[in-house]
């Protein structure tokens, strides 16, 4: 199926990822990636949103801009997404780290 | 100058013009009590936060200002929820300000904490938790800008106790920002909607809640009667063009007259101005309508297309839109359409309740509204005698009809009423309720004998949960189940425990004159009316059907 990425500039602040991702799961939108990071030397996040490409789109776009946090809306179409599938040497990497700090029962 | 948080609060809503706030104290908000004891503005105690946050809608929805509703953190925040839904779906700018518990404690599971910003995130039109006394006065000249912009709607300000006893340094407060305001209409739009009409045969006005709020009645009245353009108002829009107007047809929809659907269905041109073609008014969607072009017009662009594709739209104030299409269109008498109308109108009459009991819900409710002096507000709860309201009311002026549309909130009317009260103190407010609803905010009885307020609440009583009752034998098979009351309370008695003068009507002592007396006598009263619990609300279009395929309308007269 089409897909399509949603590029959001957003205000950073806790809370704009569970406003983001709360308006996809209360209006029955499918969400199937996030990529999110801060922009540096600014008080704002670039997100990510990849997003099948169906008929709701528009009002999916419309009901983004709505949101008080959410500065701008662009949409990419045929944006190379594949990067999201691609994670996995990410998590080969983290997972190569190691545990980290033992959780309550095993410590 | 050093001043807490807390006074901060308070110093900005006076500054912001408010005067009466409701709310219930509790450990994490004292000290914005505290700092409003040393306030000019009334707090209202309610006694319950849900009955808090319908009196502050009761006061916004009356005057078209934001209102404010104060509660404690925990069970206190989540009491208002409902009341900040409801505002949602029914746009009406509700301001809640939350205690919470102090900021070190957050997420901890201290007593009576709960995570008010991410459980108000769906239900209002933004919701924000202030980290810093600095941050409020900001705050809240935003939450007021926001609250009040482009299509109203609820904000919370969650705001932890330590934050709102830090003292900060203050030396100059936010101004109030003017509303954000869409762009005017191009002349290029406006040319082709008048253009439409006038290429149309059978155009109509369907009209919502988005004209009074943009106080466009006296433009969409002008519009109307220039080009003859019958008009359909729905629930929320009641009140919004002249009931007595030949071109007015009533409410549509689920239960609008019959006659009203079958012209929609006729129209060639669909005039949507201010409305969100809500299911209970379209019924099923793909058959509303079918033979018109649709002009959308919205202040909120999510709106346009969302439900019905438009031929054209705009995103703009209707009354800007109205302000420029009124002298653009030709006049004309539209004699043909209007002599199709007639004869449907003929043919589908209204039900004819002259044979029935005074009492009869329908005959009642038209003696209150002939009975009523012009300028009274109604609030009703949700139910049957909602709906008989909407059907068989004349709202004679915009804004007078206070209801819970979308949510559709059981409990809402008392304490709404109670709120269109303390904001209209000249004028009478009439709740009428049910003996399903009252009980779900009885409590707020004890508020209204506080403020010995100008209320008089008629309690439609046929001792069941009659909507439900109603669904039951039409839709299942009859089987009556959880929708009758094992008992019914002596609600004349409870009234005067309440302190407040109660009535039980009887259907052979009953006179127009006993109504018209406790319309004009000062102070709140409680009018019990006993309803014949077979009364079912019709005309009726079944759950997924169309607007054309009602039940119970009379097909001769």
């Amino acid at each position: 199926m089409d897909k399509i990425i949603i590029e959001l500039i957003v205000r950073n602040h806790p809370g704009v990822m569970s406003q983001v991702t709360g308006l996809f799961s209360r209006r029955a939108f499918n969400l199937e990636g996030i990529l999110c990071a801060a922009l540096t030397g600014t008080k704002e996040s670039r997100m990510f949103l990849l997003v099948a490409k169906d008929t709701r789109l528009p009002q999916i776009l419309k009901q983004l801009e709505k949101l008080y946090d959410v500065l701008s809306v662009a949409t990419h179409l045929g944006a190379d997404y594949s990067f999201y599938h691609e994670l996995s040497a990410l998590w080969q990497r983290v997972e190569a780290a190691g545990p980290g700090i033992q959780n309550a029962e095993s410590a | 100058m050093k001043l807490t948080g807390a006074e901060i609060i308070v110093r900005c809503l006076e500054r912001l013009g408010i005067t009466t706030v409701t709310g219930i104290p509790g450990g994490s908000n004292l000290p914005m009590y505290d700092a409003l004891y040393h306030s000019t503005i009334r707090h209202v105690l309610a006694r319950h936060e849900q009955g808090a946050g319908f009196i502050a809608q009761g006061i916004a929805r009356s005057t078209g200002k934001p209102a404010v509703c104060l509660a404690t953190s925990g069970p206190g925040a989540t009491n208002l929820i409902t009341a900040i839904a409801d505002a949602r779906l029914d746009s009406v700018p509700l301001i809640a300000i939350t205690g919470q518990v102090p900021l070190p404690m957050i997420g901890t599971d201290a007593f009576q904490e709960v995570d008010m910003h991410g459980l108000t995130i769906p239900v209002t039109k933004h919701t924000f938790l202030v980290r810093s006394a600095g941050d409020i006065a900001e705050t809240i000249h935003e939450a007021f800008y926001i609250a009040a912009s482009g299509r109203p709607g609820p904000v919370v300000i969650d705001i932890p106790k330590d934050i709102q006893s830090e003292a900060v340094d203050i030396t100059t407060w936010p101004e109030m920002k003017p509303l954000f305001r869409e762009a005017e209409p191009s002349e290029a739009d406006i040319r082709r909607i008048a253009e439409m009409i006038h290429c149309a045969e059978r155009p109509l006005l369907y009209i919502g809640g988005g004209i009074i709020s943009s106080h466009a009645s006296p433009l969409i009245e002008a519009l109307s009667e220039k080009n003859s353009i019958p008009v359909t108002a729905t629930l929320m829009g009641l009140g919004a063009y002249p009931p007595e107007s030949p071109l007015y047809l009533g409410m549509l929809g689920m239960h609008g007259e019959l006659s009203t659907n079958m012209i929609i269905d006729e129209a060639d041109l669909l005039l949507a101005f201010g409305v969100r073609f809500d299911d209970r008014a379209t019924g099923k969607v793909e058959a509303f309508s079918r033979h018109a072009s649709i002009v959308h017009v919205d202040i909120d662009h999510s709106e346009i297309d969302k439900i019905k594709q438009s031929n054209v739209s705009l995103i703009a104030d209707i009354a800007d839109v109205l302000k420029k299409l009124v002298p653009r269109v030709n006049e004309s008498s539209r004699a043909e359409w209007r002599a199709r109308i007639h004869t449907l109108q003929r043919q589908y009459p209204p039900e004819d309740t002259g044979a029935y009991s005074p009492l009869h819900p329908l005959r009642f409710i038209r003696s209150l509204s002939d009975n009523a002096a012009p300028g009274t507000l109604v609030t009703t709860d949700v139910g049957q005698h909602q709906m008989w309201t909407a059907q068989r009311y004349t709202f004679r002026k915009p804004g007078t009809f206070l209801t819970s549309g979308g949510l559709g909130t059981m409990g809402f009317g008392l304490p709404a009423a109670i709120g269109a009260a303390l904001a209209n103190p000249e004028e009478t407010v009439i709740c009428i309720s049910g003996d399903g609803s009252i009980l779900m905010n009885i409590q707020e009885l004890a508020t209204l004998a506080d403020y010995d307020l100008n209320v008089k609440l008629f309690i439609m009583n046929n001792n069941h949960l009659g909507l439900v009752r109603q669904q039951q034998e039409l839709f299942y098979s009859g089987h009556l189940y959880a929708s009758g009351f094992i008992t019914s309370p002596d609600f004349a008695a409870l009234g005067r425990g309440f302190g407040i003068r109660s009535i039980t009507l009887d259907e052979n002592s009953f006179t127009g004159e006993m109504l018209g007396e406790v319309l004009h006598s000062p102070g709140p009263c409680l009018i019990e009316v006993p309803v014949n619990s077979d009364i079912n609300v019709m005309p009726m279009v079944p759950p997924g059907k169309s607007n054309r395929e009602m039940i119970g309308g009379r097909t001769n007269g």
